[in-house]
């Protein structure tokens, strides 16, 4: 056959396609347990990592059993307890729907202090795609005890600064809600502007709609949380 | 045709993966994948796993390339190299998500990028496609090594200086510079971990090796 004939390059190109498409399946297919399980343990680390415990990849299995193990379950916007696993929530799903149908998962850490924390993940849109992150709350499930936020794609060095110390910790302490008990969430302000407002916090600069996206994100999740925080 | 046979390592096949670690650089004489020299230099673990991934994907592109060179159509070699590039990417991507994951994080788009490193492609276009798949491999490993040689070399440095430890893979961060030091008086260079200092010790070792190898200096 003409090598460099028009029915060649054709056959050429889907023999190609299907072998290649074929190839890459499968291995996406054998290697998707593993990932799973790398993907769920890197989740557990960043929950247990909004409560200040540092775990790493071997230990983070057991640490999660340790300090919230069955105490994380589903809530409804009116704050009941619904069916469901709260590790399995897809919160890119559940973010997308009414808050009448969403479910609101929650984690109840116990602190080796014997304190309580509630942690509620949260999910929104960055810049690029999306971001997340875990905010815990201290036993009046009003005063932040601690944050972590993550992304997939934010800009380095501008939106991808969110995942670091000097974004998250200015989160400590600050409150949910007001003095009158409305729901006032977190606000993130230009940089500089927070001050010591118990509703504010620095934003970054370059990367405003990344820390825009942030405070979005936390109003949006949080809303819902209100009829469970406030019992 | 026995008789001409070249042994497997004869000089001239030894040449192909010693000019890529000097004197045909990919990163210090070619200027060829920078992007990815700055990006994950900061330290030493993502470099050195993202050389060996792009040394993979050098060495079987080049011999996947090769193999079919007699039967690419000419139109679409461009996006026969593509797609043998991109897959191999994809299986590099993958497998480091289920072996590596904090590895696979930390390199996140660099890992996709090595679709984009013109080494990669360079390197098809002006070997593999002419050469035997022997060869081709060789001339993979050389400038997968070549390019992964600056990398490393590089990110030691940065590492170094800019937190004092240095990362391995399977081992985690080190301690180099002794507490002794700090209470001196000595610092971290934070400016080592910043993305400008990539360049320049890029730079210093180009300058080096031209003062070193003269014929290397444009006239």
């Amino acid at each position: 056959m003409d090598r460099q004939g028009n029915t060649y390059t054709f056959l050429y190109a889907s023999i190609m396609v299907i072998v290649v498409a074929a190839i890459l399946a499968f291995l996406a297919q054998s290697l998707k347990p593993m990932q799973d399980k790398n993907a769920a343990v890197a989740k557990k680390m960043d929950i247990l990592k909004s409560v200040q415990i540092e775990s790493t990849a071997a230990n983070a299995e057991a640490k999660f059993e340790k300090y919230i193990g069955k105490n994380a379950y589903v809530l409804n916007v009116k704050g009941e307890k619904i069916d469901g696993v709260a590790f399995t929530v897809d919160l890119a799903k559940e973010v997308k729907k009414d808050d009448a149908e969403r479910a609101y998962p929650i984690y109840e850490c116990q602190l080796d202090n014997g304190s309580t924390k509630y942690i509620i993940p949260v999910r929104g849109k960055g810049l690029w795609g999306p971001i997340w992150g875990y905010v815990s709350l201290n036993e009046d499930k009003n005063t932040v005890f601690g944050a972590i936020f993550g992304h997939k794609g934010e800009t380095p060095g501008l939106g991808a600064e969110i995942t670091t110390p000097i974004f998250q910790d200015p989160f400590k302490g600050k409150q949910l809600f007001d003095q009158s008990g409305a729901f006032a969430s977190i606000e993130i302000v230009k940089k500089g502007q927070a001050g010591s407002d118990l509703h504010k916090v620095d934003g970054i600069s370059g990367g405003t709609i990344t820390s825009v996206g942030v405070g979005t994100m936390l109003k949006d999740c949080l809303e819902g949380y209100e009829k469970f925080l406030k019992n | 045709m026995s008789s001409e046979k070249e042994p497997l390592f004869s000089a001239k096949n030894l040449k192909l993966i010693t000019t890529p670690l000097g004197a045909q650089n990919p990163i210090t004489i070619q200027v060829l994948g920078i992007c990815s020299a700055l990006a994950v230099t900061v330290k030493l673990e993502p470099a050195i796993v993202l050389s060996i991934s792009v040394m993979f994907v050098t060495v079987f592109s080049n011999l996947i390339i090769s193999l079919l060179r007699n039967t690419i159509p000419a139109r679409i070699r461009i996006i026969v190299q593509l797609v043998v590039v991109a897959s191999l990417v994809i299986i590099v991507d993958q497998v480091l998500k289920a072996f590596a994951y904090e590895v696979s994080l930390q390199l996140s788009v660099f890992v996709g990028l090595i679709i984009t490193n013109c080494i990669i492609m360079g390197r098809l276009e002006a070997f593999a496609l002419g050469n035997k798949p022997w060869p081709a491999v060789l001339d993979g490993i050389g400038n997968g090594a070549g390019y992964g040689f600056i990398l490393i070399v590089v990110a030691f440095f940065r590492e170094l200086f800019g937190t004092g430890n240095l990362t391995l893979p399977g081992i985690g961060a080190i301690q180099i510079i002794p507490d002794a030091f700090y209470e001196m008086g000595y610092a971290n260079n934070g400016f080592m971990i910043l993305p400008p200092m990539a360049l320049i010790v890029v730079g210093i070792i180009i300058w080096v090796q031209r003062s070193r190898d003269k014929d290397l200096i444009e006239s």
